[in-house]
């Protein structure tokens, strides 16, 4: 909607506003740096507000907690929308000014009244009402969200109901105003940045551009593709398809993370290649060829990573890599070669100041300004420009600068993975505080201080019915497959609801149950609503 | 917040003793049922349910008094209800000396052994309780003793305090003596009567009585009735107030040059301005009764005699500073003055003169909640007991910020202490001119005297500032024991140790200044020439040690250095020991001084060097060095400090 991807504003604007609305994301578990600045955004009198089915720990911190069905967020946001629009909550002016299609849009919210909301999704009328008016009263507000939005198979439309929400209110492009994805590693923002998705050149440029692919070639001396390469999903159907025969896997674990993971796998033993590059033997490199052990980035190699705000910082090497693993550059280096091209020696910063000449949002962000000012947002287009603290202030210019922003009208769809007498339980996973994703980084290099049995958690009501003690050792099956798996009782969950974590596929497969159909826009699985059913083991 | 409670729950006793107090938990997130259904989907929590931290101290009391100590249990029920995290509560909980974290006996007996109890047989009390509970009382067992800190009952000194769990009052009980302390304990206790608080005012007995002001009411009302306070004249200085205005009041308590009778001595009109003139709302008013200076309890007669007054003086202050809130911090010891209060807040609030929106008319809203503190010397310091109010531990903040500015709940807050609020009511009834005709130029009005020890007619006496040290103890009787005065310990435990040639000083703010003392809080504890000055001075020592928060290290250490110092100073040294120590306590005393957070450490030693440089301990020092072979044990005495800790 807005072009580049990443959060609007800056750190500083979570800790000065006035309302924060975390939806689908338990920051105080998953992003606890990032919440150390929503805490400070609180203690300096923001407001919180939490959607989440679950009243995670960053919940315990609302002044007001929603509850929401799974997967029907862009229900609640159509329904807040409405709201607003007909309290009269709307910013007329910046509405005017800086966007189009709000008609169009506010007929397609029509239908969303309070009541039908709370139909859908579960939450009280007066509830939902309380949040469209508290964010369409407050002077600046700030919508923060995670992968309980984006990892649906509506993950985009998911946040285009959200920025919606913002366009009504004139809640981005401001200080203190914003619409922030979190991002859950120290540079997952930057792996985007620099080109690591199937449509984009680094810099956000079009890989289908012919300006943007003729540019690139130039710089680069090779013919590139004229068309976008295949997303994450996309790869798994071909190669279940033998379109796809080898695969080079670096610094991922789809083997433990990709939903439906049983298929995953098996595609994987099915390749005629498969070629790993990791720090640690994972999952996927066991099942590999070829691993090319790989140094840690974050301390045995120099670069750069890019956070949540867009800060872009320097990484530098204190330790020597152990054995045999070299830095990822040099390992790509040395592959070039072999396959005939003459790559000098690459430094870090030879390799960055490639990317500043091609990409116009990093020009100014030589490694000597990096470490003069500790670090610079992007976009910094020459060495005068001190970054971007907020993105698209250019709203806010009048006569308004460049293209108005459109309004995106999204229809609402229930999952697909649909409750029934079968599977009459949604089950949702979740990242602990102490784990990262398949544990790769958190339980494979060091045991987990906190780490307890892996588990399906359920309420004591759900499992009483279903005749299980806590700690009982249950099959969980969905329409995919079925795992057996310990069950532990959470009070704070309601009854229907069910979680698990993807932090240790070894005691709890839980991909072995999640979906594998894909949001067609961004190429994600449906890894957060999953229908399941729940038997107690019989004695054998 | 996120709350990580361990699997320890509350007894249904527990929850009841909470629940009192606090209400029933009105959602499952704060320690409601599971089964209320109605909240699975949604929570209002967040900065609402944070705030209920402020009731910490109030329902962990309640936890106390019920049950007797509050359990792992009582804690984490007491986090959910408020919204604290556990380590925190208990952080809270552990600080206080009336609050137990350990099973403790249902009875408690505190013997004050401070200063004034110690040299008016402390030790006899204790001897008895011994042979009646032997040298270590089960923990557990119906009832124990320990040793206290002042009480402030030292003009009628021993004292006792009596901490009663279940439904019996506390009771102070002074003077106690060694058999009554005993006869307690093998029948049923019950409340003596008390004393009344004109016994602790000589000068009301005789001719003295007309030029008593602030001690002027007390024995003449009733002080358990509003109308027998109204028909003394009660609330016409509200009324007078009112009708000059709030900036007129601020007006006149400047030109009255009233000075905080803390022990700070800080301007009171100056206080008033800042924080009137604070644009943050809203403002607060705190009236300080946390009086626990060693030798202090003119605030303990004051609130006995004539709570109403307090209550109408706060109530002016409020009204002048734009105040719509008001805390009464009273010290967790002070059972009958707590009484008196809490009756007399009700009795106003009933008659429309505290609480609602319309005070007298004038559409001005302003109601006081009675805080008791629980056993915490440093909560007098003024931000230590803001933190206490807050449901923090009573740790001094760093100023700046000043409460005027940023205080309790960070806005701004007046904090006065008792005395200073009292003598309000004068200054707007006579103004501030005529208040400051009374007195010394630079000290105006009159100020009340803590005399104890040896003294004739120990008590508490008013008279206008300039009247000299020689003059109070002429009026108190003169000096009693060998009728030979040692020093005298003016200002409290933290002020300083003065002698023969300081009784001519007039005891006013610069009169004590130039002779580098203070008036602190009004102490003036008399010590004869038989009394064992390095015991006070020990007995000192190991107060601050004890009652120092740990925040800051110059005082968590300097403390025990300094007690440390003075037990060797008790017992033979060996060769050369002593200089060293006497450099050790400079020091120490240095250190504390220029580096420690608050007033604590900054005067933990101010007592201690008065006495090194007044010569008072030269015969301590002077005792002849003896060989390693003839010192004896060391440990005995460094074990016994580690048990008294």
């Amino acid at each position: 909607m807005f072009g580049a991807g990443g959060g609007t504003s800056s750190y500083r604007d979570i800790e000065d506003t006035d309302f924060i609305v975390l939806w689908g994301s338990n920051a105080r578990a998953a992003h606890p740096i990032f919440f150390h600045h929503v805490l400070t955004g609180i203690r300096n009198g923001a407001q919180l507000y939490v959607v989440d089915p679950r009243r995670t720990s960053s919940a315990e911190w609302a002044d007001q907690w929603l509850g929401i069905e799974v997967g029907s967020d862009i229900a609640l946001a159509n329904t807040l929308a409405r709201e607003i629009i007909s309290a009269g909550l709307v910013d007329a002016e910046f509405i005017g000014r800086a966007t189009t299609g709000f008609d169009e849009f506010r007929d397609s919210v029509q239908e969303w009244t309070l009541e039908r909301g709370k139909q859908v999704t579960g939450i009280p009328a007066a509830v939902i009402k309380d949040l469209a008016h508290a964010y369409g009263n407050a002077e600046r507000a700030q919508i923060c969200w995670t992968l309980g939005i984006t990892e649906h198979v509506t993950g985009v439309d998911n946040v285009l109901s959200l920025i919606n929400l913002a366009l009504l209110t004139g809640n981005v492009g401001k200080p203190g105003a914003g619409l922030n994805p979190l991002r859950g590693q120290n540079n997952v923002q930057g792996g985007g940045d620099m080109g690591a998705i199937p449509n984009k050149y680094p810099g956000f440029r079009d890989v289908e551009s012919e300006e943007d692919r003729l540019r690139f070639e130039k710089v680069w001396g090779v013919p590139l593709p004229a068309k976008k390469g295949l997303h994450l999903s996309e790869i798994f159907e071909a190669m279940g398809r033998r379109d796809i025969r080898a695969l080079y896997v670096m610094g991922e674990n789809p083997a433990e993370s990709e939903a439906d993971v049983a298929h995953a796998r098996k595609v994987l033993c099915d390749l005629d290649i498969l070629v790993v590059q990791d720090i640690v033997l994972t999952a996927t490199a066991q099942l590999a060829d070829v691993v090319l052990p790989s140094a840690a980035d974050w301390c045995e190699a120099e670069g750069t990573v890019t956070n949540s705000e867009r800060r872009v910082q320097r990484c530098r090497k204190a330790l020597d890599p152990p054995g045999e693993a070299r830095q990822d550059l040099q390992i790509i280096a040395d592959l070039a070669r072999r396959m005939g091209h003459d790559w000098p020696e690459l430094t870090s910063e030879d390799a960055w100041d490639e990317l500043r000449s091609l990409s116009k949002m990093h020009e100014g962000m030589s490694y000597a300004r990096l470490d003069e000012h500790g670090g610079l947002q992007w976009p910094c287009p020459d060495e005068e420009h001190p970054g971007t603290l907020i993105l698209h202030e250019r709203l806010w210019a009048d006569p308004l600068e460049g293209e108005p922003v459109p309004f995106c009208p999204v229809e609402w769809h229930a999952p697909i993975d649909v409750l029934d007498e079968d599977f009459p339980l949604r089950l949702t996973t979740v990242r602990r505080l102490d784990s990262y994703n398949t544990g790769v980084q958190t339980d494979v290099l060091s045991t987990a201080p906190l780490r307890k049995d892996e588990s399906l958690r359920i309420s004591p009501e759900d499992a009483t019915r279903l005749g299980l003690a806590d700690g009982a050792l249950a099959r969980v099956s969905s329409r995919r497959g079925t795992i057996e798996v310990l069950v532990s009782y959470d009070l704070a969950l309601r009854p229907g609801l069910t979680w698990m974590t993807p932090h240790a596929s070894e005691e709890a497969d839980v991909n072995v149950l999640t979906a594998e159909d894909w949001d067609p826009k961004s190429g994600t699985a449906e890894f957060k609503a999953v229908a399941i059913r729940v038997d107690a083991m019989t004695a054998s | 917040m996120d709350l990580y409670l361990s699997s320890a729950t509350a007894t249904d006793a527990e929850r009841a003793a909470v629940d009192a107090l606090i209400g029933l938990p009105d959602t499952r997130w704060t320690g409601g049922d599971r089964l209320d259904a109605a909240d699975a989907i949604t929570a209002r929590t967040g900065a609402v349910a944070r705030a209920r931290r402020t009731e910490l101290l109030p329902v962990l009391h309640a936890v106390q008094k019920a049950i007797g100590w509050v359990s792992w249990g009582a804690l984490n029920y007491v986090s959910l209800r408020l919204t604290v995290p556990p380590a925190e509560a208990y952080g809270v909980a552990s600080f206080y000396a009336m609050l137990s974290t350990e099973p403790q006996a249902a009875t408690v007996i505190h013997v004050c052994d401070d200063v004034a109890c110690r040299i008016a047989g402390a030790e006899e009390i204790k001897g008895a309780l011994r042979a009646e509970l032997g040298d270590h009382p089960d923990p557990e067992g119906a009832c124990t003793f320990l040793g206290s800190p002042c009480l402030g009952l030292c003009e009628r000194a021993p004292a006792v305090l009596v901490q009663r769990s279940g439904s019996h009052d506390d009771l102070a009980i002074a003077p106690a003596s060694p058999d009554h302390v005993a006869g307690l304990l093998r029948s049923e206790m019950t409340a003596p009567d008390y004393a009344e608080p004109v016994a602790s005012i000589p000068q009301a007995a005789g001719s003295d009585r007309d030029s008593l002001r602030l001690l002027r009411r007390i024995g003449l009302l009733d002080p358990t009735s509003l109308d027998s306070y109204r028909a003394a004249g009660g609330y016409g200085a509200l009324e007078r107030a009112m009708d000059l205005g709030a900036e007129a009041v601020r007006d006149e308590v400047t030109a009255s040059k009233l000075m905080g009778r803390g022990g700070a001595a800080f301007p009171t009109g100056r206080k008033w301005s800042a924080v009137a003139e604070q644009p943050a709302q809203p403002h607060y008013l705190i009236c300080n009764a946390d009086e626990s200076e060693p030798g202090t309890f003119k605030d303990r007669v004051l609130m006995e005699g004539d709570p109403f007054a307090l209550v109408e003086a706060m109530t002016i202050a409020a009204y002048a500073t734009g105040c719509s809130y008001g805390y009464l911090y009273i010290r967790g010891e002070y059972p009958l003055a707590t009484t008196r209060l809490a009756s007399a807040i009700h009795q106003v609030r009933e008659a429309g003169l505290l609480g609602g929106t319309d005070i007298l008319g004038r559409g001005f809203a302003f109601d006081i909640e009675l805080r008791r503190g629980a056993g915490a010397y440093i909560c007098g310091e003024e931000t230590a007991l803001i933190n206490s109010i807050e449901g923090y531990r009573g740790e001094p903040r760093n100023k700046p910020p000043f409460p005027v500015a940023v205080g309790l709940f960070g806005k701004p807050t007046v904090i006065n202490n008792v005395e200073t609020l009292l003598s309000v009511l004068d200054i707007v009834l006579d103004g501030g001119a005529a208040y400051a005709a009374s007195g010394t130029p630079d000290s105006t009005g009159t100020k009340l005297f803590c005399l104890s020890g040896y003294i004739a007619k120990p008590g508490v006496y008013e008279v206008a500032f300039g009247a000299t040290l020689r003059e109070l103890l002429e009026m108190a009787g003169g000096i009693t024991g060998s009728g030979k005065l040692q020093a005298i310990m003016l200002g409290g435990a933290a002020g300083s140790f003065v002698t023969e040639d300081a009784l001519d000083t007039p005891l006013t703010f610069e009169g004590t200044r130039a002779i580098g003392a203070s008036l602190g809080s009004g102490v003036i504890f008399v010590l004869d020439d038989t009394v064992e000055l390095l015991d006070t001075l020990t007995r000192i020592a190991a107060f601050f040690r004890d009652e120092s928060c740990g925040q800051c290290v110059p005082c968590r250490v300097g403390t025990v250095r300094q007690e440390e110092a003075l037990v060797r100073l008790g017992r033979p040294s060996t060769n050369g020991e002593r200089d060293v120590d006497r450099a050790l306590l400079a020091d120490v005393a240095g250190v504390m001084g220029d580096a420690s957070i608050c007033g604590l450490g900054h005067t933990a030693a101010t007592a201690l060097s008065s006495a090194l440089k007044a010569g008072l301990l030269d015969g301590a020092f002077q005792r002849a060095d003896v060989t390693p072979a003839d010192s004896g044990s060391g440990l005995d005495e460094t074990k016994r400090m580690e048990e008294s800790r």
